[in-house]
């Protein structure tokens, strides 16, 4: 099982819960089960085309995905995936 | 009283009353303060703004506070200053620098957003205020807050200069030194945010922070006797304050208090130039960089709001370009000698910046120029500590000094022979 942090924004959607579990060896497989899981979920954080939204940041023991394979990225048992609406800075 | 109507989503257009949230429920796209701009129209004259005090709140109602306003009542309106040996030096007629490396209290634009941010915090009943910063955004909430009387915790990386660290922690916040670098704190303050319940200014106060920019554009029209600069050189880190300039010249626009358009121009340093590469490969999808270069105040590899930096130079008919390290260091050189403006790195890089779109012909050499001073160069000495020169050593003796005199001038005669 991958560990799940869930901003406040998408707590609605698992019964307020900041940390979930979900299976998955990718990001990609992970998003549907979390979907399966929680229902509307995938569509808060993909697109219609399947993407990740703009203005979602998903990192995988805390780096970006988008400096790994993005949804294609690899999961082991144990990883943490968190999902964080981008913010921006204020240096 | 506020002229504000609420909240809207910049990508879905989903509206929502004021509250302290920052992204869209529906889609996490980034919330905007709404203004009614028709009832704004029928109170607000240059007039009333001029006879306010000079402090960035002279443009209230553009900003999204409802009562008076609790801090930053010496911040804002720092002098626009004409830069004729600049000017001479870059080959161009007219030339200004809006200089915020002299903002109250603490000597950068931050002191414009946090200002507005916390008076908003403080209409919310928040007791404690936050924020992830590398420096000036820190410095400026710690002086705010204690200011203000409220409890104050800053996060940054552990690897600071120590002048923008002590530049914080004398203010007495209680300052966490996260490991790792500017993402990754940024990172661990959003669910830092989500769960402790501050008002994190950067964050969940980010609709009212980011207005509290729009400051700094009011006052470069005004202080032009309520004209747009045709072209105004601005920093790009975050991707905050570009954008609501822009937004700031519209509304002017919108009010009918200015003459004139503009066009917008996007500075970063090569080392992290997320937004520049974008714009120069028109595209609007940002890829995120891992930051290399003395720029600091402005290395964000992963910026937030750069598709609006995009959208604004694009809609404006503006560019973007970046700098090397060593055109970052002769910019700040450049501007304290020719202006005695002492700068930090991200305000060499906006000169550097100006002199590169100049010698390209982006920008043409006789209309009004505007170069975004945001920061101030005493906090950042490490930046040009190498490339400075140091002072002579002599004994207290006259004999000593007319020796070192003589040496001098021999050699500016021999240079000019030369």
């Amino acid at each position: 099982m991958v560990q799940v942090r869930v901003p406040t924004p998408l707590r609605k959607y698992t019964g307020g819960s900041g940390a979930v579990e979900a299976d998955g060896s990718t990001v990609a497989a992970l998003v549907n089960d979390l979907d399966r899981r929680y229902p509307g979920l995938k569509d808060r954080i993909c697109d219609e085309s399947g993407q990740v939204r703009r203005f979602v940041n998903i990192f995988v023991n805390g780096e970006d995905i988008r400096f790994l394979q993005q949804l294609d990225t690899a999961l082991e048992a144990g990883d943490e995936l968190s999902i964080v609406p981008a913010i921006a800075g204020g240096r | 009283m506020s002229y504000v109507t609420g909240l809207r989503c910049r990508e879905c257009g989903a509206e929502t009353p004021v509250a302290p949230l920052h992204v869209c429920e529906t889609c996490f796209g980034p919330l905007e303060v709404v203004y009614d701009y028709a009832a704004v129209r029928r109170v607000l004259t240059r007039e009333l703004i001029e006879s306010r005090p000079r402090n960035l709140w002279r443009y209230r109602e553009l900003l999204p506070i409802d009562g008076e306003p609790q801090v930053g009542l010496h911040s804002g309106m720092t002098p626009l200053v004409r830069a004729d040996r600049l000017a001479a030096a870059l080959g161009v007629d007219e030339l200004w620098v809006k200089d915020d490396s002299v903002n109250h209290p603490t000597f950068s634009y931050k002191d414009r957003v946090v200002s507005v941010a916390i008076s908003k915090a403080m209409e919310f009943g928040f007791d404690t205020v936050s924020c992830a910063s590398t420096g000036n955004l820190a410095n400026s909430v710690s002086a705010h807050a204690a200011r203000a009387g409220l409890h104050c915790y800053i996060f940054i990386p552990d690897d600071l200069e120590q002048g923008k660290v002590i530049g914080s922690t004398i203010y007495g916040p209680r300052a966490i030194a996260v490991r790792g670098n500017y993402d990754d704190v940024n990172r661990l303050c959003s669910e830092v945010a989500d769960k402790y319940g501050w008002a994190f200014v950067n964050i969940n106060v980010r609709p009212y922070y980011t207005e509290g920019a729009k400051t700094y554009g009011f006052e470069v029209a005004e202080q032009l006797g309520w004209t747009l600069p045709q072209h105004i050189v601005v920093p790009t880190a975050g991707g905050t304050i570009l954008p609501k300039v822009a937004k700031a010249f519209q509304e002017l626009q919108t009010l009918g208090l200015v003459r004139g358009d503009f066009k917008i121009y996007s500075a970063q340093a090569a080392g992290c130039a997320p937004v520049v590469q974008a714009l120069h490969k028109k595209t609007d999808l940002i890829s995120p960089v891992k930051p290399q270069t003395i720029a600091k105040s402005i290395a964000i590899g992963n910026p937030a709001d750069g598709f609006y930096v995009l959208k604004a130079v694009r809609e404006s008919g503006g560019w973007g370009e970046a700098v090397t390290d060593r055109e970052i260091v002769d910019g700040i050189r450049l501007l304290a000698r020719t202006e005695g403006i002492f700068t930090e790195p991200a305000g060499g890089t906006t000169v550097a910046v100006t002199k590169k779109l100049i010698d390209q012909g982006r920008i043409p050499r006789n209309e009004s120029i505007v170069i975004s001073v945001t920061g101030n160069g005493y906090k950042t000495l490490e930046a040009v500590l190498d490339t400075v020169e140091q002072p002579y050593r002599i004994p207290a003796r006259l004999s000593d000094f007319d020796a070192l005199y003589a040496q001098l001038t021999e050699h500016e005669r021999a240079a000019t022979a030369g």
